[in-house]
């Protein structure tokens, strides 16, 4: 087992013929994805590396590929479009890598998703993958080991840096997903923790946190009352100062709140594990699974 | 992006918000002209910086006089002014605005943010004007009148007549010429529009007055979303750059993402969370980073040289730290725009990287022939010890 996706995930890229689409596309391919069509408008017809069929909208390929999970790499510009044509189209999952999507759009994009019931996974964010099964994303897939740790995180490459640490011990994935860096985006940590405790393959779970928001306090609280599972969590940001976006649109410490400090005290408070050293990580959570 | 007071005035002006009459200018001798054209016999001489905190640091001047004026603002143009806000290093005025002071009947505060929890802008309003608001969030929240504007809709003028009869306003009517409830609802529904059509992150009336002729912005201050200023070209022009960062700009130029700290150890790393997370490991291991710096997931080689070069420009910087963890990010790139800087500009600081992930072995290989005096480390925890020590030397 795994979470939201496997093996049998259907998935469609949408922006496939642009540089990160069409780049990312054939990674996926190669690491097994079942990559069922492309969508971009204008090209329908064509073929992705003379394999995947590329389609002029979402509904369309949905209807032709039986797909359920969308990947998008359309540009920021245009990406609330991307969005709502994929939520439109009958699929239960979308992944949005794309940076950039101005806060506004967002705001509707998800209270739209909210309204359809599609789950959204982003925007930027690194993806999901569940390790020898199937990479909706962006990640090296190479770093990922089959195993029972579940890894979620706001962000790309300390989600890598955690996720070699935990293979160089032996040990490995269930599923590792980026929640996304902004400020607004579709799955929470509280979601992705729900999906993980009922996970059976899951024995353990990393949180990787940072400043800006309050979503990993709300997080602390849900794992007190219902996670079961050992849960590791590390705080990015101990050092950022206030007022300043650091590199993600989320990650800004305003009017004094969101703060590390604040949210590894939470944490502390609800008895979860907190890290100090992010290169410990994978050794923490490797005595976690063994108490 | 921010923008000035005289900006985020024009902004609310545009959106049938009152706003003082006044003129803003960067000459100081047409501050007593602006104060003879517009009739005045008492003014306010406001610096203009991208800071809060402006009245206690001495950047706002009352003035009597045409003479008065043109000496406040030989003060204010060309200083900088350090402000709670401005960080240390504070903020050089270019620019002050001459405006009428107006008798005040009732201070209030309003502003539009985006509440993350609720995913969606919410309308914040206080009776208790004045006060900045994490003062008064912290002394009394319960003051805080909170309306959530609809994602699709905006806010709603059921809302903003609610938002009237909370704030209670319509108790001064007998000290005003205009009709206050129809102002307040016509104001707050205004401020919603001005917020979602410019893609603000921040729009705030602090504060807003209850004056003889109506509801007047005593200040404004608006901040943008950078990735919404692709569709307003009208704001982009509103940018000034001498109120940013030097190295923070230069970084923006090339598309990369840097804060300056105040510690000793440049850091260049891929991705924002492993930026902080590395940060925060100089700092456990007793160190201090200089700065953040994100090259991004698919920084070119010239832009991971430029990043480079813009380390070495801090002054600060005794000991550089590279911590690399390839996913889009090739290390073969990060290599050869190391070198690259090197040759370009010289490096006579102590140098540690840590390259892991895709292509890290051709990314070594490139440093170990360049020749260059560079530290290796496996792991950013090594990577890290290393820098400290040499840093400290």
């Amino acid at each position: 087992m795994s979470i939201l996706v496997n093996k049998d995930t259907k998935v469609i890229v949408q922006g496939i013929t642009g540089g990160a689409g069409s780049f990312h596309a054939t990674q996926m391919l190669e690491y097994g994805t079942k990559i069922v069509g492309g969508v971009t408008p204008g090209k329908g017809g064509a073929k992705f590396a003379d394999k995947v069929p590329i389609f002029d909208t979402v509904r369309q390929a949905v209807e032709k590929t039986g797909a359920d999970t969308s990947v998008i790499f359309v540009p920021a510009a245009f990406c609330a479009d991307a969005l709502y044509e994929a939520a439109d189209s009958g699929l239960q999952l979308v992944v949005c890598i794309t940076e950039g999507v101005p806060t506004l759009d967002m705001v509707k994009v998800h209270k739209f998703y909210q309204d359809k019931g599609v789950r959204l996974l982003g925007p930027n964010g690194p993806g999901i993958i569940t390790p020898g099964e199937c990479k909706v994303g962006i990640m090296p897939g190479y770093i990922h080991k089959k195993g029972a740790i579940g890894v979620v995180s706001r962000s790309g490459t300390l989600t890598y840096e955690a996720v070699w640490q935990i293979t160089n011990l032996g040990l490995g994935q269930s599923t590792c997903l980026g929640i996304g860096g902004d400020s607004i985006i579709g799955t929470s940590f509280i979601d992705v923790l729900e999906l993980f405790q009922k996970d059976k393959a899951t024995e353990a779970i990393v949180m990787i946190g940072e400043i800006g928001g309050t979503m990993e306090e709300e997080a602390a609280d849900y794992i007190k009352k219902n996670v079961t599972k050992p849960v590791v969590a590390f705080i990015a940001g101990k050092t950022a100062p206030k007022g300043k976006r650091m590199g993600h649109a989320g990650a800004i410490i305003s009017g004094g709140k969101g703060t590390a400090q604040e949210k590894i005290a939470k944490l502390t408070a609800c008895g979860i594990q907190v890290v100090p050293n992010p290169a410990e990580i994978g050794n923490t959570v490797k005595q976690a699974l063994r108490k | 992006m921010n923008l000035h007071e005289y900006q985020a005035k024009q902004l609310l002006a545009k959106y049938g918000i009152k706003t003082p009459r006044g003129m803003v200018t960067a000459e100081p001798k047409q501050a007593a002209e602006i104060f003879n054209q517009l009739n005045f016999s008492k003014a306010v001489v406001k610096a203009q910086v991208h800071s809060g905190g402006r009245g206690k640091a001495g950047g706002i001047k009352v003035v009597n006089s045409p003479d008065e004026a043109t000496k406040a603002a030989i003060e204010l143009i060309g200083k900088t002014l350090v402000t709670h806000q401005s960080g240390p290093a504070g903020k050089l005025i270019h620019k002050i605005i001459v405006e009428e002071t107006l008798p005040i009947e009732k201070e209030l505060y309003i502003s539009i943010v985006i509440d993350r929890k609720q995913n969606c802008p919410v309308l914040m309003a206080s009776a208790e004007g004045g006060m900045e608001i994490e003062e008064l969030a912290a002394k009394s929240p319960e003051k805080i009148i909170k309306f959530y504007l609809h994602p699709y809709l905006g806010l709603q003028p059921y809302q903003a007549r609610e938002l009237v009869y909370a704030l209670d306003i319509c108790k001064f009517q007998d000290k005003c010429s205009a009709d206050i409830f129809k102002l307040g609802v016509s104001l707050f529904l205004g401020l919603s529009k001005l917020f979602i059509e410019n893609d603000c992150s921040l729009a705030e009336i602090n504060p807003l007055i209850i004056s003889q002729s109506g509801l007047i912005a005593l200040d404004g201050k608006i901040n943008l979303d950078d990735r919404g200023l692709f569709r307003h070209k009208d704001l982009q022009e509103m940018r000034d750059i001498a109120q940013e960062h030097p190295q923070e700009y230069e970084a923006s130029k090339h598309d990369l993402s840097y804060i300056g700290l105040d510690g000793n150890i440049g850091c260049m790393v891929n991705g924002a969370g492993l930026a902080m997370a590395t940060m925060d490991l100089i700092k456990l291991h007793g160190g201090e980073p200089a700065n953040f710096l994100d090259v991004g997931g698919g920084a070119s080689k010239e832009q991971v040289a430029n990043a480079f070069k813009l380390l070495i420009s801090n002054q600060n910087v005794q000991a550089i730290l590279v911590n690399i963890f390839g996913g889009i990010m090739k290390c073969d790139i990060i290599a050869e725009g190391i070198t690259a800087a090197v040759k370009e500009v010289g490096l006579n600081l102590p140098l540690v990287v840590r390259l892991e992930g895709t292509n890290v072995k051709i990314g070594k290989d490139i440093l170990n022939k360049s020749g260059l005096n560079i530290v290796s480390a496996d792991t950013m925890d090594e990577a890290a010890k290393k820098i400290v020590q040499l840093a400290k030397k």
